[in-house]
């Protein structure tokens, strides 16, 4: 499930590049404070360890595949979420560069699934609540395979929000969410057991070692709420820019956009962006092909070619194509954000 | 070979291809970055319909992998292992979109024809970039790069630090696999139960390791920071080739090349 | 020069897991002197030489480096002056080139740039590893990985190199250079091993740990030749000292 460069569209990419590198730097400065230099040389190897466990595979009992451990909700365990978020930022920073299994400026989409979902959202909300630091096998159990299932259909969620949102594939959300889910549903279950074999293992043989490895000395708190705020205005500013530097078909999106209820809220938004954005398209005619289509369109010609003539499509509602891309990636790093509130709110409430 | 082998060969070998000397390779490492990424994004930006505008922009990955002495076959290989995915995906738009938007006389050309053509060439590009910018940088400079551009020190030494020890780690791993499969007699594959206590027994010495190499690291005075060494300094020459390459990308972005050739073209016959 | 001195008095340790390692360790090593630290495995060698650049701290009796005890001021001065060497090279080579890790130790003692770079040629110069410098620590064979991890040591001019195991796992050529370049430093030796003829070749003194206590304390000839005592510590003596195989002349005495 690693995005790739040519799924994605600049404005999608920047924005999930940006929240990925505001996490990066959040993720270092609560490393910082933890004052546990022991930590630098376990991320490290750890994240070789789990590298190199990826390219291990399993078979899958009574269906014959093959699998492997993904590992988040493991370094989670193992090294907190802070720790474990970089080690899995850096291990699929290498994939993307040696393999080409990602691509680069999709690293941030795919860090944001594979990386801040396991375990800024799923290990202290679920993972923690269940296993409760019990070393009973079947809450260990239990707890790594609801994590494991909900991490990776949350990631799934992730890509298939991407691909859509940038408008380069034509499967549509629904579409591409019923092949998705199911799949990362079955790849969930199996990572569920294996990352619970692996923990019983390390808490069996050496019990005390999740206890210090996880939790972290406390130091001062860094309150969220000016690193929410800022990753909100860096994202709409990126947004802003990138999507003007975009020029793709957004048909699929206003479609299904259509179709469910938060319709009402974006078309309002729409009118006043859609405004003001013309205008700075009308100014900035240095997008030759980008007005030519457009006047194409109002012409409503049919489509004829000779080589290497630039092609024209019927019915391309370029109008509402930068405002449309906006509303889209907006709504991604909405629901991101919220993800991140809802974490910040649930710390604030008084622990146990 | 296994698969655990080749991979980490694979790494040793494009490791090995950086180090070569070219003009390429000479080229500042953070400018390399650079001008890969603005690459990527130029690529991406092009509309979901015109493959044909992407075709000039074949001659930077073309033109690197040729100064820098990269063999293509290795990197098409790799690229193909790659694909898959994006393949996949990309396979359902010409199932989708059906609407004709080329009439070739003969047969009309799909919607879905002409996109899935265009992520095609965009996965084409933007992985060979990629894959060429590895094998022209050495990993480590790439690292040195992203610290000098920002990049916070916690993440570019967790690289180095993984980079490092992929190779130790991979040869610890294939040894476990290997004596496992020299006892299992000729039994289908490896069962979750056994892989989870052989990541587990390597995690308990990955983490044994940690501590030795913890203990290694105080032993030189280590307190915290690690400071890694600074690098050679841009010269004017890496400041031409940013410049440059950028500038033409825009230009083909701004510009239909192929369009206008095609009408020249035209206008010739 | 008294900074010099290892002095041992008293030593006891026990893991937190209650393990007894050391059981009341004593000796005296002076300036330049080449002493070997032999036992069975798990005797207490490496417990005893985690001590030496405080690492470890004792529970009882005390460890002095010079005229300076082990204290958490003194930390940062003892570990320049101590350089210790591990077994396993990869847990010292954790950087991406060869110049690197050996710069590490100077760069950490807040030298200034051209100092680090002078020391860092210096120490590999002197370990034959001149060459290897911008390589990677994977692509180095077990004798250079050897050589270069006593370099990231020496970069930090230390007055005592503490080494364990140096001769583990190398070919015959590579330990043969590694005695030769160990019998050229001047610097105070102690090398815990069980490689009983390099501490025929290298070492005048001898230091026979058992069970966590030092059972024999004398010059290395004596102890070698000592086989009961050897062979009661879990040792042998030396296989030079053997008798020959082939001609059948029995053990020398």
């Amino acid at each position: 499930m690693h995005m790739a460069d040519a799924l994605i569209s600049p404005a999608v990419g920047g924005v999930m590049l940006v929240a990925t590198a505001g996490l990066t730097v959040y993720s270092a400065r609560k490393l910082k404070e933890e004052i546990d230099d022991r930590k630098i040389p376990l991320m490290g190897v750890l994240g070789a360890l789990v590298f190199a466990a990826q390219m291990i595979n399993f078979t899958i009992p009574g269906t014959g595949s093959s699998g492997h451990l993904g590992g988040a909700m493991l370094l989670a365990v193992l090294l907190g979420p802070y720790a474990a978020f970089l080690t899995m930022a850096s291990i699929l920073t290498i994939q993307a560069l040696f393999f080409a299994d990602g691509g680069l400026l999709a690293l941030g989409c795919n860090i944001f699934n594979m990386g801040f979902f396991p375990c800024f959202v799923v290990f202290p909300l679920i993972y923690k609540r269940i296993a409760a630091n019990s070393p009973e096998r079947k809450r260990i159990l239990a707890a790594a395979m609801v994590a494991s299932i909900i991490a990776l259909q949350l990631g799934a969620l992730g890509v298939v929000t991407e691909t859509f949102c940038s408008n380069i594939s034509d499967l549509s959300f629904k579409t591409f969410v019923l092949l998705m889910l199911p799949i990362h549903l079955a790849i969930g279950i199996v990572e569920g057991f294996v990352t619970a074999s692996v923990v019983s293992f390390v808490t069996r043989n050496r019990p005390g070692v999740l206890q210090t490895a996880a939790e972290p000395s406390i130091g001062k708190q860094i309150s969220i709420k000016p690193v929410l705020i800022t990753l909100l205005i860096i994202a709409a500013l990126t947004g802003g820019f990138l999507s003007w530097f975009a020029s793709t078909n957004p048909d699929g999106l206003e479609w299904s956009i259509a179709r469910s209820s938060v319709n009402k809220v974006l078309q309002s938004s729409e009118s006043g962006i859609h405004a003001l954005l013309s205008g700075v398209q009308k100014k900035t005619a240095v997008f030759p092909d980008y007005n030519f289509r457009k006047d194409e369109t109002e012409e409503s010609a049919k489509s004829e070619s000779t080589q290497g003539k630039q092609d024209v499509w019927p019915s391309v509602s370029a109008g509402t194509s930068i405002s449309g891309l906006l509303g889209g990636a907006m709504s991604l790093v909405l629901a991101g954000l919220i993800g991140f509130g809802i974490k910040t709110c649930q710390r604030r409430k008084p622990n146990k | 070979m296994g698969s655990i082998e080749s991979s980490f060969f694979d790494i040793g070998h494009l490791d090995a291809l950086s180090s070569k000397d070219t003009p390429i390779h000479r080229v500042d490492p953070g400018v390399k970055v650079l001008t890969t990424i603005y690459f990527i994004a130029v690529v991406i930006s092009f509309n979901k319909y015109d493959p044909a505008g992407l075709a000039p922009l074949v001659i930077y990955p073309v033109a690197i992998m040729t100064i820098g002495n990269i063999p293509f076959a290795y990197i098409m290989k790799k690229l193909l292992i790659a694909s898959p995915f994006v393949l996949s995906v990309a396979l359902f738009n010409p199932i989708l979109d059906r609407t004709p938007v080329l009439d070739l006389g003969l047969f009309s050309v799909s919607g879905g024809f002409v996109s899935f053509a265009s992520i095609a060439a965009k996965f084409v590009l933007t992985a060979g970039a990629g894959l060429a910018l590895i094998a022209c940088t050495g990993f480590d400079s790439i690292c040195s790069a992203l610290s000098r551009m920002g990049v916070p020190r916690a993440f570019t030494i967790q690289l180095l630090f993984v980079y490092r020890y992929i190779f130790v780690l991979g040869e610890e791993a294939s040894r476990m696999v290997r004596a496992r499969a020299l006892r299992s007699f000729g039994n289908k594959g490896l069962g979750m139960t056994v892989y989870g206590s052989m990541i587990g027994q390597l995690l308990l010495r990955t983490m044994d390791r940690a501590q030795r190499i913890h203990l290694a690291m105080l032993c030189r005075g280590f307190d915290g920071e690690i400071h890694h060494a600074a690098s050679s300094k841009i010269r004017l020459s890496d400041f031409f080739f940013l410049a440059g390459w950028s500038g033409l990308f825009t230009l083909l972005r701004l510009y239909n090349f192929p369009a206008w050739l095609g009408r020249e073209l035209g206008r010739l016959i | 020069m008294s900074h010099h001195i290892v002095e041992v008095k008293g030593l006891k340790f026990s893991y937190p897991d209650g393990t007894p390692a050391l059981n009341g360790v004593n000796f005296r090593i002076t300036h330049g002197e080449s002493v070997a630290l032999v036992g069975a495995n798990g005797a207490g060698k490496s417990t005893l030489l985690l001590h030496l650049n405080g690492y470890l701290t004792p529970q009882e009796g005390s460890v002095r480096i010079g005229d300076m005890p082990i204290t958490k001021k003194t930390l940062k001065q003892i570990r320049q002056t101590v350089g210790m060497v591990f077994q396993d090279p990869d847990d010292q080579l954790f950087l991406p080139r060869v110049y690197d890790d050996v710069a590490f130790g100077p760069t950490n003692l807040g030298l200034p740039p051209d100092e680090v770079k002078q020391r860092t040629l210096s120490a590999l110069a002197l370990v034959g590893a001149g060459h290897l410098k911008d390589r990677p620590p994977y692509k180095l064979s077990a004798g250079e990985k050897r050589a270069v991890s006593i370099a990231t040591v020496l970069s930090m001019s230390p007055s005592i190199l503490v080494m364990d195991e140096p001769t583990s796992n190398l070919d015959p050529k590579a330990r043969r250079q590694l005695i030769h370049l160990l019998s050229e430093f001047d610097h105070t030796k102690i090398i815990a091993t069980h490689d009983m003829d390099m501490v025929l070749d290298l070492c005048s003194r001898a230091i026979v740990l058992r069970g966590g206590e030092v059972v024999a304390d004398g010059t290395a000839r004596d102890i070698l030749n000592n086989r009961d005592l050897l062979d009661a510590s879990g040792l042998e003596k030396p296989l030079r000292l053997q008798g020959c195989p082939i001609c059948g002349n029995s053990d020398a005495r």
